[in-house]
């Protein structure tokens, strides 16, 4: 019944799409989770549909995981999808079907469900991606992905996603979109240098790498001290809980 | 309790109608002229550096005794406090102003470094060997103390910084040392108003509003303070408005070195160096006799006036 409910969803992706987002009163409260779950019936479909039901993604379709991630940059993404500084055709159409009051919901939702729990899984050495992801290219002014996506690719704050916890498939998409310039929303284009600067094996190893990392901080350090971290840093540090 | 990553598969199984999402991916889409207008490409090596010397790959220090003080030095240079606590008063790291682990050209390289002492430097008035140049930067810079020339913590930074230096000269400038700063001057007066309008367009998402940093952990910055109490002292190198400049025009925004201008990099670090932080340990009680004696230069903004005033008050 439930899947029923999702296909005549699916359709209307395609048929509604066009209407443009100008119901929804300011008066109403949005209900973010309604939204996840059974889009807003104005062309927005559910997003579980594609997400996943607890916002983990779907690894062999491409599409991330949004439990977990930060409000602020959930909401940046579905903005950018909307203006086109993210170009995307599948997720173009459900954020513009979405208020601007619709999108602050449905990010905040997402970002309170918790972080898919994954450990490491390390199959076989991937030299040419550790060493990205931990030291950078610096030859070319690429820095260790960690410095900005933090340890393990956890995630720091609003401005740089988790890149653990998502599939390889889709962050490799995501450095070819900003070689190819339709995904141009990142700020200062400090990504789009990074992804510039990589050949695309290295971005294969790289993609490879961060989806086989655990999503929660795992360091051979005392773990009191980064307990004891991230509650005096909660605001700053996204580390995988919230 | 815990899933693994194939646990998304159960719940979706309309993934393969779904397949959109990939298939897309291959579509030549036309852009809407959405351009950054920040997207600027960074400079990849300055003309000072052009024939920088390239240190040894890592995976060519040695098996053995030799090898491990080697590793611990780099070690401590990219993990301070964790590896050298009893020598650390603030969460930096040495690689923090020394990128990709001392290696980088025209941020004060470890390998550039260690051919070019001994060497005479006004700072202390006398002859400076490299270890304590090493212990200099641990007293201002991560606002500590100077670890003993014989100790484990001096021995293994020298170890690495020598063994960086394979095959380098001694006794030259190499193309690439410190920051460059040769014929480096500001066309305008550095403008604090200038460089708090770039602070907040180019910096402030990673270094915070305040200047304050963001940590990945405790004890340790993902993005370094720039000022306040948990951020190098008076009496550190970056404090001087040259220094500064010349590591922010090559080094920052991290990765885009080289695409501010050079006034853009003269006045945010007039910004950035326009705030308090942790005291200088020579201070003597009284801020002007302490700038006379260590910071009588136009390039130090400790004991000037600046938005009504005096710094060099410190913070604890
Ligand atoms: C038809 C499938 C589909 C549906 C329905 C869908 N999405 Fe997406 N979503 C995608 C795909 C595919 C991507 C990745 C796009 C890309 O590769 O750039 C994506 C990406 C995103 C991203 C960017 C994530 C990141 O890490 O940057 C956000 C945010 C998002 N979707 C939110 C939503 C919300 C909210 C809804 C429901 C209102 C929704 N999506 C419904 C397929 C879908
Ligand atoms: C200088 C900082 C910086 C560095 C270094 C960096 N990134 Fe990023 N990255 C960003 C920012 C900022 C974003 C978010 C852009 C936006 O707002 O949409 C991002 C986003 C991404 C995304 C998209 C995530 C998502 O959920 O859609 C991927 C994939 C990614 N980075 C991979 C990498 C890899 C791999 C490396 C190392 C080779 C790397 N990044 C290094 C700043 C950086
Ligand atoms: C806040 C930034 C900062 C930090 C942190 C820092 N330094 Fe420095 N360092 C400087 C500055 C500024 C200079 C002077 C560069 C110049 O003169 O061009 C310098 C110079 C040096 C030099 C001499 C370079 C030369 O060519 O003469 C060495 C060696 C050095 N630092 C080692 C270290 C070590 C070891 C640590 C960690 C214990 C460290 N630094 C931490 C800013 C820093
Ligand atoms: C993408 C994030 C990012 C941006 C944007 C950025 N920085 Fe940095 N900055 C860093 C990181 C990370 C380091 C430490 C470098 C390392 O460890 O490799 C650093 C180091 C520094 C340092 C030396 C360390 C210290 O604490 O004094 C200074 C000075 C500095 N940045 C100034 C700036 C200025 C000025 C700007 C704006 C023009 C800027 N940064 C923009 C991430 C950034």
């Amino acid at each position: 019944m439930k899947k029923q409910l999702f296909l005549g969803a699916l359709l209307s992706v395609v048929t509604v799409s066009s209407l443009a987002a100008s119901g929804a009163s300011r008066n109403e409260v949005v209900n973010g989770e309604k939204i996840a779950r059974e889009g807003n019936g104005r062309g927005a479909v559910g997003c579980l549909v594609c997400h996943g039901m607890h916002g983990e993604g779907v690894s062999v379709s491409g599409f991330p995981r949004l439990a977990g991630l930060n409000a602020r940059y959930l909401e940046k993404q579905l903005n950018d999808f909307v203006s086109g500084a993210r170009d995307n055709v599948v997720m173009k159409p459900t954020a513009t079907a979405l208020s601007e009051d619709e999108r602050r919901a449905v990010a905040d939702y997402y970002s309170k469900l918790s972080v898919p729990e994954r450990v490491a899984i390390t199959l076989e050495s991937n030299e040419v991606g550790e060493a990205l992801a931990l030291r950078g290219k610096w030859d070319q002014q690429v820095p260790a992905c960690i410095q900005c996506h933090g340890p393990n690719g956890v995630g720091i704050g609003e401005h740089f996603p988790p890149l653990s916890g998502q599939s390889a498939l889709y962050l490799a998409n995501q450095m070819r979109e900003w070689k190819k310039g339709s995904r141009a929303n990142d700020p200062l284009g400090l990504m789009k240098h990074v992804a510039q600067s990589l050949t695309e094996s290295e971005i294969l190893a790289v993609a490879k790498w961060f989806s086989s990392q655990p999503t929660f901080l795992v360091e051979n350090s005392d773990i009191t001290s980064q307990v004891s971290a991230q509650e005096t840093t909660q605001e700053k540090v996204t580390g995988g809980k919230q | 309790m815990r899933k693994l990553i194939l646990s998304g598969l159960v719940s979706v199984p309309l993934w393969m109608v779904l397949n959109v999402g990939i298939a897309l991916e291959n579509s030549t889409q036309v852009k809407p002229a959405q351009a950054n207008p920040a997207q600027a490409k960074p400079v990849q090596s300055s003309p000072v550096s052009k024939k920088a010397f390239v240190p040894p790959p890592e995976s060519e220090i040695p098996e053995g005794k030799f090898g491990d003080t080697i590793r611990l030095g780099r070690d401590i240079f990219l993990h301070t406090r964790a590896n050298a606590p009893e020598y650390v008063g603030n969460d930096l790291n040495c690689s923090n102003c020394h990128l990709d682990a001392g290696r980088r050209a025209n941020s004060g390289p470890l390998w550039a470094a260690y051919v070019r002492y001994p060497m005479y430097r006004p700072k202390n008035d006398k002859v400076n060997t490299f270890a304590e140049r090493l212990q200099g930067c641990f007293m201002y810079s991560m606002n500590g103390k100077a670890p003993p020339a014989d100790s484990e913590v001096i021995k293994a930074l020298t170890a690495y910084s020598y063994w960086l230096a394979t095959g380098a000269p001694t006794g030259v400038n190499m193309p690439g040392f410190g920051y460059p700063k040769q014929g480096f001057e500001p066309k305008q007066a550095p403008s604090y108003e200038r460089g708090e309008a770039i602070y907040a367009e180019k910096c402030a998402l990673c270094h915070g509003e305040n200047g304050e940093g963001v940590h990945v952990k405790k004890g340790e910055f993902a993005f370094p303070a720039l000022w306040g109490a948990n951020s190098f002292n008076w009496g550190a190198g970056m404090h001087e408005l040259n220094n500064a400049a010349a590591f922010i025009k090559h080094n920052m925004p991290l990765g885009l070195g080289g695409t501010l201008t050079d006034q853009e990099a003269w006045d945010v670090a007039m910004f950035m160096d326009s705030h308090e932080r942790p005291q200088d340990p020579r201070y003597n009680g009284n801020i002007q006799e302490t700038r006379k004696k260590y910071h009588d230069t136009k390039w130090s903004l400790y004991g000037i006036e600046v938005n009504g005033k005096v710094l060099g008050q410190g913070v604890k």
